[in-house]
């Protein structure tokens, strides 16, 4: 392995405008192997992470690339305009329910929602955090979804597997479920349930 | 109507109640689900179809929970109907906002080509979206240019809508993008190229495809769009 592999990497990794894949690397590295790629990588990573500096090297998407720290985004707000503005909790949800359910139909996201999602599905689409995988062959073809690429640029996840599991999820809702009893319990169910509605 | 709907799932009484819900109290769950009902119907509300729904579901399990279950059947409690989906609602609630915790890209951090604008002097792409009403003025003028005296012959099949969208779909997997022009090839018959064109709105209205216009080169002499015309 030439020395300077390591730098080479790190210049492909500072060019590279996308998370660079190891197949990707391993085509312009001709030749070399994989576990020095990798060992490369994780050296580089390590010196990024020691160095603690305003960007660190993320392993994101299926790829490696270079990430500006969150504590410093601020910063980075004044000299750029995000252009998509935040998702609001019921576009989480929905995404939420595509990513851990894909691939997942827009009835059985509302099954789970208890509302028309519509909406939230065409915004989502055009933010490209999901798309159109096909049409499911029961009666009405519905379209079936799931998540993309870019969900997992934007979320900042190596794959999907890296997506907590259902079990550490279950773990947390427990926890949540078993919250000691209190006296709002016994809170009479008649207290205008009107109230929060009418603003 | 200003409300916002997207936090009333059907669920909500049931959440709002705070009762324990692996022992749901079906009647109470369900007299509040009317009264929800009757408030709805008094501000005239056309979504009240889930609460229907809801309301008529809890109905249904008390009447099931009070029918003696016959000896040696084992029937599950009827309630597990509504929990299940309740259930899967609060992990997938707990695994939203773990999402919205992660180092969110344009929020917390940044690439080196952020998907984002730079506040200085940019201005917007090329292309800009277009409104239905330059659509139907595009469509127009290709319907002006096909022969006229072609009847539409209803006898003969046709490409329906479906077919179009799909063999646009596998026409734009492999082209990326694809003009107007391009589209409704000289010759056609009136009634392809209204087929193609409602399936160019159905994709619209899916989000599958978005339509936009290149800015004309005269009309902004960006070295960009140059470039863009010369390709």
């Amino acid at each position: 392995m030439p020395e300077n592999l390591k730098h080479i990497i790190e210049s492909l990794l500072f060019v590279s405008e996308t998370p660079l894949t190891m197949d990707h690397l391993k085509g312009i590295l001709e030749g070399e192997e994989t576990a020095a790629i990798r060992t490369a990588i994780n050296v580089l990573m390590a010196e990024y992470e020691q160095r603690d500096g305003g960007f660190v090297l993320k392993q994101v998407a299926g790829g490696y690339q270079f990430r500006t720290q969150g504590r410093y985004n601020e910063w980075i707000k004044r000299l750029i305009r995000p252009r998509a503005p935040r998702l609001s909790k019921a576009a989480l949800e929905t995404l939420a329910i595509i990513a851990y359910n894909q691939p997942i139909i827009r009835s059985d996201i509302e099954h789970i929602r208890g509302v028309d999602s519509g909406g939230v599905i065409r915004m989502l689409m055009e933010r490209k955090l999901i798309r159109v995988l096909g049409r499911k062959e029961i009666p009405g073809r519905p379209l079936i979804y799931a998540t993309t690429k870019h969900f997992l640029e934007v979320f900042e996840l190596k794959d999907l597997k890296d997506l907590p599991t259902p079990k550490e999820i279950e773990e947390l809702s427990q926890s949540q479920l078993e919250e000691p009893p209190d006296a709002e319990d016994q809170k009479p169910i008649s207290e205008s349930p009107i109230k929060p509605l009418s603003a | 109507m200003p409300l916002m709907m997207d936090n009333l799932t059907g669920a909500q009484p049931i959440k709002k109640a705070e009762v324990d819900i692996y022992d749901i109290p079906i009647s109470q769950i369900t007299a509040q689900y009317l009264e929800y009902l009757e408030w709805m119907k008094e501000m005239n509300i056309d979504f009240a179809g889930d609460f229907v729904l809801m309301a008529s579901t809890l109905a249904h399990i008390k009447s099931r929970m009070l029918l003696p279950v016959q000896e040696g059947e084992e029937e599950e409690d009827p309630r597990l109907e509504i929990t299940r989906p309740l259930l899967e609602y609060l992990r997938i609630k707990s695994a939203a906002e773990q999402l919205a915790e992660r180092n969110l890209l344009g929020e917390k951090t940044f690439t080196r080509k952020p998907d984002t604008d730079i506040l200085e002097g940019m201005e917007d792409d090329q292309v800009i979206r277009i409104g239905l009403f330059e659509l139907i003025d595009a469509f127009q003028s290709i319907l002006d240019k096909v022969t006229p005296g072609h009847r539409v012959d209803l006898t003969r099949d046709r490409v329906s809508v479906q077919e179009r969208i799909s063999q646009l779909t596998e026409l734009l997997e492999a082209k990326e993008s694809v003009t107007f022009d391009e589209l409704f090839a000289d010759g056609q018959e009136r009634a392809d190229v209204i087929v193609t064109f409602l399936a160019i709105l159905e994709m619209a209205k899916l989000s599958l495809i978005r339509i936009a216009q290149h800015v004309p080169v005269e009309l902004k002499k960006l070295p960009k769009l140059r470039r863009m015309a010369g390709t």
